[in-house]
């Protein structure tokens, strides 16, 4: 679903992202991890072709549409609707003064979804939240229930791949079970394409395959992630596996 | 001000401090006056009467007569609809004009916002006042020209407001997920920019709103604005200059009224402010 080869991205003429090779299969979860800076998520960013003021090289195909010389339009149609992002800051990435039925309603009319009542209510039911949270405003649920509502948005939306950036780190640990947990389940269940950027590799390891290390900038490591994680080879891999508690 | 805009929605329970509320009374009772007008007025609106020239307050003219034997209160009271009916215009055309060239130059950034940003430049180096008098002098004297030359001297602060609030507005978390969700650019700057822009231009407008009713006196005092017969507050006060020393109540009270609305808009705007932006507030 996903498909990276020589991504460099550069602002200003430095180089921030350099990716030689990253790909993502349907059902597969890819984890980037790295330390704030090293170009994680800049790289999620490119992949929408959100990258702005960014000169971007390389060749990036999401859902088989070439992102870099698609037209505008084109991307708006992938955006969301079949690869959808899911942010660090849940509340702050849902709009204040919308009532969350109002936004998932408005999305799926963007992306010409019929029978809308019906798939919202299906895909709350997938990330275990109760309907009665479409009439609350964002400052009125968890940070939980937001993360796990931004997942359901992208299951209304039918988004065969899922972006994740840091997508628990602002949670406490509880609530970044449930929310790994639903990740876990509807990878599975509906055969998503989960590309995840973490510095959490005990999140990591518990949901991804394969992982990609990035350091400033150049990915340092790569490989299945039981692998990477029991034998590192890169002294910077091994340094981050010694910060965890 | 705030760059923090918050929700409208979620500010209106908030009661505002005493001084605001105060602001906001003395603001309706100025509106309802002129509003109410042709029903409170003691005598009719133009209706000289030479015999009653320049007769002092009294149980038959509350407020006095003016040079023609007009009655001061009549006056006032009408001229209450002319003073706010320029506020109203003049910062409807400023706002709207403003905030929609602000929140496109806040939103798109780069070429467009120095675009913008230079032709309110351009605007901004002019004295206002003496912009505004230019333009006054070369248009025919009334209020529609008072109304155009105000305006165009406004607008830019609206555009230059808007745009810093835009700009902040659009690095928000929830307009990248907007973006990230395929939202057109349009639609994202109507949706949310916009209305979250808009707090601290409220608070502005309120501020402004006696501004620009003082503009209008100093327009109206120098002849380039209303013209007899309209009542006019600043016109009033024109008029009635040289008599200050003999018959003050013709200048003072015309006076007084234009202190009291630009003073209720200023109380009621500050009071806004603090309620918006917590750290302003001193309590």
């Amino acid at each position: 679903m996903i498909e990276v080869r020589g991504l460099q991205v550069r602002y200003g003429g430095r180089l921030v992202a350099d990716v030689p090779e990253l790909d993502v299969a349907a059902g597969e979860c890819v984890a980037i991890v790295g330390e704030s800076g090293s170009g994680k998520s800049t790289t999620l960013l490119s992949l929408l072709g959100l990258t702005e003021h960014a000169e971007v090289s390389g060749r990036v195909r999401v859902c088989g549409v070439d992102v870099l010389t698609a037209s505008p339009r084109r991307l708006r149609e992938i955006r969301g609707a079949r690869a959808a992002l899911v942010m660090q800051s849940p509340q702050a990435a849902l709009a204040p003064a919308t009532r969350l039925g109002v936004l998932m309603r408005r999305a799926l009319r963007l992306h010409g979804r019929t029978d809308v009542d019906r798939v919202m209510a299906r895909a709350l039911e997938a990330v275990l939240l109760d309907p009665e949270i479409l009439r609350r405003y964002p400052h009125e649920v968890s940070g939980g229930q937001a993360q796990r509502f931004a997942v359901a948005l992208a299951i209304a939306l039918g988004a065969e791949v899922i972006l994740a950036d840091e997508p628990t780190s602002a949670l406490d640990v509880t609530v970044q079970a449930e929310v790994v947990g639903v990740l876990h389940r509807l990878r599975a269940e509906r055969d998503l394409a989960l590309l995840l950027v973490s510095h959490d590799l005990a999140l990591v390891s518990t949901i991804a395959d394969r992982v990609l290390v990035m350091k400033d900038g150049a990915v340092v490591e790569s490989g299945p992630a039981a692998e990477v994680l029991a034998r590192p080879s890169h002294p910077y891999t091994r340094e981050l596996l010694e910060a965890l508690p | 001000m705030t760059t923090d805009a918050q929700p409208l929605r979620r500010l209106l329970p908030r009661v505002p401090d005493r001084f605001a509320a105060f602001g906001a009374v003395l603001l309706a009772v100025v509106v309802l006056t002129a509003l109410l007008a042709p029903w409170l007025a003691p005598y009719p609106l133009d209706e000289p009467r030479p015999l009653e020239r320049l007769l002092p307050p009294s149980g038959a003219h509350w407020l006095g007569t003016d040079q023609v034997g007009r009655d001061v209160l009549t006056r006032i009271l009408y001229g209450g609809r002319t003073s706010l009916f320029i506020a109203v215009a003049v910062l409807g055309v400023s706002a709207v004009t403003g905030v929609t060239l602000g929140v496109v130059a806040g939103y798109a950034g780069g070429w467009v916002r120095d675009v913008i940003m230079r032709v309110t430049d351009v605007f901004l180096a002019f004295p206002a006042l003496l912009l505004s008098l230019a333009l006054a002098i070369v248009l025919q004297p009334g209020v529609n020209t008072v109304i155009l030359v105000i305006a165009v001297t406004w607008w830019p602060w609206y555009t230059r407001l808007a745009a810093s609030v835009a700009a902040s507005i659009a690095t928000r978390p929830y307009v990248d997920a907007a973006r990230c969700l395929g939202v057109p650019a349009p639609l994202i700057v109507v949706r949310h920019v916009l209305p979250n822009s808009l707090t601290p231009v409220l608070v502005q407008l309120s501020l402004d709103a006696g501004g620009v009713i003082l503009t209008s006196a100093a327009l109206s005092y120098l002849g380039l604005g209303a013209q007899e017969p309209t009542a006019e507050w600043g016109l009033m006060v024109q008029q009635g200059q040289t008599l200050f020393t003999t018959n003050w109540w013709v200048v003072t009270f015309p006076g007084l009224a234009i202190l009291v609305t630009a003073f209720a808009f200023n109380v009621l705007g500050e009071g806004l402010r603090n309620a918006l932006d917590p750290r302003r507030a001193v309590r």
